[in-house]
């Protein structure tokens, strides 16, 4: 039952892509706005969903604050949004600082104005933020549960410095984003979520092809190594808290473009972002996909967050037990997750069961090239 | 001590919580040796090689290793500086396959960047083929190795270890859970190793430890009992004592 480094299956990888590709194309045609918008946002949370397969799917680190680094992306662009709409009002400020008498714009505000700094501080801000609390965490060798802990307290600090500060970030009540303007339209606007979803759908599939080229070859073996035995890869003279660092602040930098996009498309970023439910979700859509595949992730966060939409718009209220009742069933009869159950022997265990096929006969890992054994 | 000493220890003393695991132990290693170390149970054994390893940092003492100290060094670094090491149970990359794990092993320099955007050198590959020629693992270069045998486990280890380069090879228990012939094979392995790189051997098995014809330093109770030919320590009454049993009399 290990957690293999699945070899993908072609066919299989291939179809998928097909499918998703072609519903991409589709869906802006066959879908209401309001259900485009909606499945924007969930491929968008597929991005962090790539990020936390990195780290724990490939690296072994069970992160619960992945929550910040998503928030953090999702405030960057909120800012700046907010910055760049705000010559109607008082001071020439968001509106917001007005109801608590801040008549200057506070310091860190002010990069915001420019969309090229904007742009980069989505990703790298989170990536920096990650980068210094995981070299701290990973320096001082915590790992494990402790890790896991460490991270959840992480968020928890975030969340109740975002929402206590009123007069910086208008705390609790987050920013809006949809009635703020880009390119002279508004951010809200049908025409405008159209453009979202094509991005995020494009950097979906971005995003994908830089996780596979991460963990492939020696880097990803080392990633590996990390997680399945971190104290030889240590005698074999790597530096693990190097690497761990490094993919840690990937999945913080995937995080923020995640949140920012999110951001966008949900119309605000509030400290909602970063409370424990939602980070410990993003674990859950990776676990149900299928750790280290990381076409699991962007199916489990995609495929997770339709159902709950669905299933709350029917069944108000029973979706937490759904969702639960689904990380039982994955985590007790799938551990691999669904496409790593796919990937793997279950598809035909399960038709043997039913008569389907035929049962192998000899053992499968039977050696026949015992001929050479000599040294 | 002395400049052809690869390695000294020089009274290494190491205690968990008042239980000396070591002490005082000296021991010196010239360049080219083959050493073997054995002892009963709870001897030292595997803390010696923690200390020396950088995984345990002594209570008291001094290693020297090429000159250098590496008391307080990290892990990797000690690697790097060239101490490479086989645990006691084959610790291989179980999920990773036969090539991956020695490509781990022959990668230089081990640095993030050179492993994301470098393809592998040439002579590194060449060396993944000898290695795996020399373990006879060759059919099994994409298998995982996780699949392997338990034997061929431990050969895969070893060539790691050797794929690492290192100046001193710190090899614990080899032989645990092997047949017999593959036993014989790895003393023959390792006695080729040595010569052009120091090689200190830990083992209980005494057929084992005669094969590989070396000097043989005896630890008990974290210290060393006695060294010399296998020969020699036989006769040792010490060694008797402690470790061979003294028949009933």
């Amino acid at each position: 039952m290990s957690l293999s480094k699945i070899k993908f299956d072609k066919k299989i990888v291939l179809s998928f892509w097909i499918i998703l590709i072609a519903l991409i194309i589709a869906a802006p045609t066959l879908l209401p706005v309001f259900r485009l918008n909606l499945l924007g946002r969930y491929l968008s949370l597929s991005i962090v969903a790539l990020g936390v397969d990195l780290i724990w799917g490939y690296t072994g680190l069970l992160s619960l604050g992945q929550g910040i680094f998503f928030a953090l992306g999702g405030y960057c662009a909120a800012m700046y949004l907010q910055i760049t709409s705000s010559s109607e009002f008082p001071n020439n400020i968001p509106e917001f600082f007005a109801l608590y008498g801040v008549e200057k714009l506070p310091f860190f505000w002010e990069p915001f104005r420019s969309p090229v700094f904007t742009f980069f501080a989505i990703w790298v801000i989170p990536a920096l933020v990650a980068g210094l609390i995981g070299f701290l965490v990973f320096r001082n060798r915590i790992k494990g549960v402790y890790f896991s802990i460490l991270t959840q307290a992480s968020l928890l600090v975030f969340f109740n410095f975002f929402n206590g500060q009123q007069k910086l970030i208008n705390g609790t009540n987050g920013l809006k984003t949809d009635v703020t303007q880009i390119f002279g339209q508004m951010v809200g606007s049908e025409s405008m979520q159209r453009v979202f979803f094509w991005i995020t759908a494009i950097l979906v599939i971005a995003a994908w092809f830089f996780a596979k080229w991460v963990v492939k070859g020696r880097f990803g073996n080392i990633l590996i190594g990390i997680r399945d035995d971190e104290p030889r890869v240590r005698f074999t003279g790597y530096n693990p808290v190097i690497f761990k660092t490094i993919i840690f602040s990937i999945a913080g930098a995937l995080a923020g473009i995640s949140g920012a996009l999110y951001t966008v498309q949900s119309g605000i970023v509030s400290p909602q972002f970063m409370t424990v439910p939602f980070s410990i979700e993003m674990v859950i859509w990776v676990a149900v996909g299928g750790r280290g595949t990381l076409l699991g992730a962007i199916l489990g966060a995609v495929f997770i967050n339709y159902a709950k939409s669905l299933v709350s718009e029917a069944l108000p209220a029973s979706w937490m037990f759904i969702q639960g009742g689904l990380f039982i069933l994955v985590v007790t009869a799938l551990p691999e997750g669904v496409l790593g159950w796919m990937q793997g022997d279950g598809p035909r265990n399960l038709l043997q069961r039913f008569g389907l096929k035929r049962k192998i006969e000899t053992y499968p890992s039977l050696e026949i090239n015992n001929k050479d054994k000599k040294l | 001590m002395n400049n052809k000493d690869l390695l000294n220890l020089i009274d290494i003393t190491v205690s968990f919580e008042g239980f000396l695991a070591l002490n005082k132990l000296n021991l010196n290693l010239k360049k080219g040796e083959l050493r073997a170390v054995i002892g009963p149970n709870g001897a030292g054994k595997t803390t010696f090689l923690d200390v020396i390893t950088g995984k345990v940092k002594p209570t008291k003492g001094e290693v020297i290793f090429k000159g250098k100290s590496l008391v307080g060094r990290k892990e990797h670094k000690i690697a790097r500086l060239g101490v490479g090491r086989k645990f006691q149970s084959p610790r291989i990359f179980e999920n990773l396959t036969v090539k991956e794990n020695l490509e781990i092993s022959v990668t230089t320099p081990k640095s993030p960047l050179n492993l994301i955007n470098k393809n592998i050198k040439d002579e590194q590959v060449d060396e993944i083929e000898r290695l795996m020629k020399i373990v006879n693992l060759s059919q099994k270069v994409d298998s995982k190795s996780g699949s392997l045998s338990h034997g061929q486990k431990q050969w895969l280890e070893i060539a790691m270890l050797v794929g690492q380069k290192p100046d001193l090879m710190l090899v614990d228990e080899p032989v645990a859970g092997l047949t017999d012939e593959e036993t014989d094979l790895t003393a023959d392995l390792l006695k080729s190793l040595s010569g052009e790189n120091t090689v200190v051997v830990i083992d209980h098995d005494m057929e084992f430890i005669r094969r590989l014809d070396s000097n043989v330093s005896v630890l008990n109770q974290g210290r060393v009992l006695c060294e010399g030919t296998m020969e020699t320590i036989q006769k040792d009454k010490k060694v008797i004592d402690v470790y061979l049993g003294r028949p009933e009399d």
